[in-house]
């Protein structure tokens, strides 16, 4: 028989606001030291009181649009009881009897997936274990930093469909400035079960928990899929309706302890927190801040006279757009551009390791200006755009310093050509008996000789012009 | 007696009640669970006052967390007059120690010790004063209120704390709050409660009877009405108060603050022992009890009809309001408590808290004078000063 797999998923992501989402620590962007970004409030001292952050609503908002759901514009936040030493309060505040986004979809490839809610709450803390001392300590930095939870409906149906949702997620969140989506800020409940082909009921359930990385995400589905058919192909074991976590090094998931799952979260509404009321006019605030879709964006960069395929891995990265779309308005040639950014800065960011393109596009716009007005070869542009990745040198200084700006005229080019064939008679005759390989060798010795500055298509010209004569 | 847990400074004027946060002193609760808590900051009303010119001469013992009768609670014993239950911040004000003592309102605690002590207390508007820097129990009904010896006082103090506060997201809009005493006394219509009226002893009876003598004498009008929503606002204030109260102290955990127990194998071991020893049996019953009604397959039945009842219990009272300037009732059922062991105390607080629970469930403001209770519609305190001040001055 054939099977196939349903899957929801619950995807929780840390919001780019600039403080925490009840008090004024500082949010996203995570502190060096642990207990560095904690107020009596986050560390769930008595007396204080949470006070919503606005911002948080907002992206929570943009996130809805984004995903074409339903905004709820009345909508509440309630306590969630538990106790774990990462909690300080002993609860969460979350959303859950008025989330403030619902029913939504989105669209992958030629399939939808169904989105039931967004909704905002506190992230926990972070519990560290050392083995040595057998002692657990407390960092509260995370403690109620602002996250949204988007919960799908059960409309996967392959690992590949939730990888290619989970990365179009990523690249909206962080077009729309909803989140940085940085390495460990998205994280993933998978809700995963079996069923024959065809059938409209559902089987019984696993829930993966937590996980961050998506090959991670993809090899527990498929380890998942395997176990589940087997379960009711094979009666290998019996399958309960449980909680799993995926273990990295043993490549595959067990079951959590039925404790750390049984929990009864006792919600309530928490009266410390009005519930919040998004009128239609900041609903239309919030709406004309929407920035363009990584989809809005390619097929601008499209119509521009980029190929497709360039345009959309430049559209799906917001730091590429970024940087591209100022070089452009720089007044330099989209097409140009587009080939500096994907070929030589996607190049250097290969070899240095970089996750992200983090250089200031005024000196990659000024590269490119000397290139097209032939100030420099673009030898000499990529030569001082490794020097901007590696040193974050100042363009003019840095072409100055090493002569890579003279202006090479032709007059020139043509008398170290002639002095290369001139000093390398065996080369001229390798050439001129057939092995046109040689001419790659004279090349490269006019190019050293100019240090790199000369035109390369005015050098070969030359070359051949004289050796052929 | 011993007004004080901790004193501040001996040139201080006003007393605040261990449940209200005053920044480098300890704030007990009146619980060996925070026996060694001392707050980073100060309540916002206690800041206001400082600001003010007011100083704080100490903190004043309470029973744990508030929830109880007179403080007989206390992990640091209880407090009496003779043979009487009295609690520390009325008493304080009696003796003249201070002008005015700050206690937390939400299951009556300071208007029966006013009644018992015969000085003023006044529970504002909820959403008037800052809740910042409340040992919180009930969110969604505690207010800071005043006690003083008479009207012309809380008006004072109470000028001074109430107004919008942004680190409190229940705090209203408005930026200050004016009181007056000079509301007339002898236009207004009062409307006793009858259902209330009749439960109380017949040494409460004698006092509300007399404080409805001297309205008459004023020239005001006092009918006995019947508010039939007296049982409902009690046992839904209960549930809430017991679910909310459930939440809030479970943040006293043993992890971060305040007693931890001094052997445990594992988490849930310090989580059980902590607990069990920080914690009295009247906050371990309300946990119990709060813990319950918040339980899956009961929260409809329970918490979520106990929201309901609030409304209802609301619009009843707003609607006998909107004929009547105030409502007359009783404070507590007696004018006298002695002590109770524990088990009786726990029976006794929910037998009282039907005379307190009608304005802690609505919001309104109550006023205690005279050994009698005043509720009136949401900022009408100044029915209510004008009503005490009147009766104060004509006795005097």
């Amino acid at each position: 028989m054939k099977y196939e797999l349903v899957i929801g998923l619950e995807t929780h992501v840390e919001l780019s606001t600039d403080s925490k989402l009840f008090c004024s620590c500082g949010g996203h962007s995570s502190p060096k030291e642990p207990n560095d970004c904690v107020c009596p409030a986050c560390s769930g001292m008595p007396g204080m009181l949470p006070v919503t952050n606005k911002h948080a609503i907002e992206l929570a908002v943009k996130a809805g649009f984004m995903l074409n759901c339903k905004i709820n514009q009345y909508t509440t936040f309630d306590k969630k009881s538990y106790y774990y030493p990462d909690l300080p309060a002993a609860y969460q505040i979350t959303q859950w009897f008025h989330p403030v986004c619902v029913d939504g979809s989105v669209e992958i490839g030629d399939r939808t997936i169904g989105i039931k809610q967004i909704h905002v709450e506190e992230d926990a803390g972070k519990l560290v274990h050392d083995d040595a001392t057998n002692t657990s300590f407390v960092d509260y930095n995370r403690t109620s930093v602002p996250l949204i939870e988007i919960v799908s409906r059960p409309d996967f149906r392959s690992s590949d469909e939730v990888i290619a949702y989970l990365k179009k997620l990523k690249s909206s969140l962080q077009f729309a400035g909803i989140s940085e989506c940085e390495e460990g800020a998205m994280r993933c409940d998978v809700n995963i079960s079996v069923r024959p082909e065809g059938s409209d009921e559902l089987g019984v359930r696993s829930e993966i928990k937590n996980m961050s990385s998506l090959s991670e995400i993809k090899d527990a589905i498929e380890f998942e899929k395997v176990r589940h058919v087997d379960a009711i192909e094979r009666h290998t074991e019996m399958l309960v309706q449980e909680t799993r976590r995926w273990d990295d090094v043993k490549r595959r998931t067990f079951p959590m302890r039925n404790k750390e799952t049984a929990a009864d979260y006792r919600y309530f509404p928490d009266p410390n927190l009005m519930p919040v009321i998004i009128d239609d006019e900041w609903l239309k605030e919030i709406r004309a801040s929407m920035p363009a879709t990584a989809e809005e964006k390619g097929r601008v960069y499209e119509e521009m006279g980029i190929a497709a395929k360039e345009a959309a891995v430049l559209a799906s990265d917001r730091k590429l757009c970024e940087v591209f779309d100022f070089v452009v308005a720089e007044g330099r040639n989209p097409k140009t551009v587009a080939s500096w950014i994907l070929t030589e800065c996607m190049g250097n960011m290969k070899r240095l390791e970089l996750f992200s393109l983090d250089i200031a596009p005024e000196k990659l716009a000024r590269i490119i200006e000397l290139v097209e007005s032939n100030e420099i070869t673009r030898a000499a542009g990529k030569k001082i755009l490794s020097a901007v990745f590696e040193k974050d040198v100042d363009v003019d200084k840095f072409c100055e310093e090493n002569g890579l700006n003279a202006k090479i005229d032709e007059g020139m080019i043509q008398s170290i050509v002639e002095k290369v064939i001139a000093e390398n008679d065996k080369a001229v005759g390798d050439y001129k008996s057939g092995k046109t390989k040689a001419m790659q060798s004279l090349f490269g010795l006019v190019m050293k000789e100019l240090r790199g500055t000369g035109d390369p298509a005015t050098i070969r010209t030359l070359l051949e012009e004289k050796l052929n004569a | 007696m011993k007004y004080f847990v901790n004193e501040i400074s001996k040139d201080g004027v006003i007393a605040v009640d261990d449940t209200i946060l005053v920044k480098g002193t300890p704030a007990s609760a009146g619980s060996k669970m925070l026996e060694n808590f001392t707050p980073l900051f100060s309540a916002e009303a206690v800041e206001r006052l400082e600001k003010a010119g007011y100083g704080i001469k100490g903190k004043t013992n309470v029973g744990e967390f508030g929830l109880d009768l007179l403080g007989e609670t206390s992990y640091f014993g209880e407090t009496k007059s003779g043979e009487s239950l009295v609690s520390a911040g009325a008493e304080a004000v009696k003796a003249g120690e201070v002008k005015a003592t700050l206690s937390v309102d939400f299951n009556g605690y300071p208007r029966r010790a006013a009644a018992v002590s015969g000085v003023d207390f006044i529970k504002p508007t909820y959403g008037t004063v800052s809740r910042y820097g409340v040992i919180s129990c009930v969110a969604s009904g505690e207010q800071i209120g005043v006690t003083a010896k008479n009207a012309e006082d809380i008006k004072e103090i109470l000028s001074v704390i109430a107004g919008h506060d942004e680190k409190d997201g229940t705090s209203l809009p408005q930026e200050k709050y004016e009181y007056s005493l000079t509301d007339n006394v002898s236009e207004m219509k009062i409307a006793l409660v009858k259902e209330l009226y009749e439960k109380a002893s017949s040494d409460v009876k004698a006092k509300i009877d007399a404080y409805k003598a001297n309205l008459e004498k004023l020239g005001a009008k006092v009918e006995e009405v019947s508010v039939d929503v007296v049982s409902e606002a009690q046992t839904a204030w209960q549930i809430l108060m017991a679910a909310e109260t459930c939440n809030n102290v479970s943040r006293f955990d043993g992890v971060k603050y305040g007693h931890r127990t001094a052997e445990y194998k594992n988490i849930d071991e310090l989580y059980v022992k902590s607990r069990t020893e920080g914690f009295n049996f009247l906050t371990k019953a309300t946990i119990l009890y709060g813990s319950d009604v918040l339980a899956k397959g009961k929260y409809e039945a329970c918490y979520d009809k106990s929201l309901r009842l609030r409304r209802i219990v609301t619009d009843k009272v707003k609607e006998v309001l909107s004929t009547y300037d105030a409502l007359l009732l009783p404070a507590c059922c007696d004018i006298n408590y002695k002590s109770y062991d524990i088990l009786e105390s726990f029976d006794k607080v929910f037998e009282e808290s039907v005379f307190t629970a009608i304005a802690s469930i609505t919001g309104l403001p109550a006023m205690v004078t005279g050994g009698v209770q005043l509720v009136a519609d949401a900022f009408k305190e100044s029915t209510l000063l004008s009503i005490a001040d009147t009766v104060e001055k004509e006795e005097a």
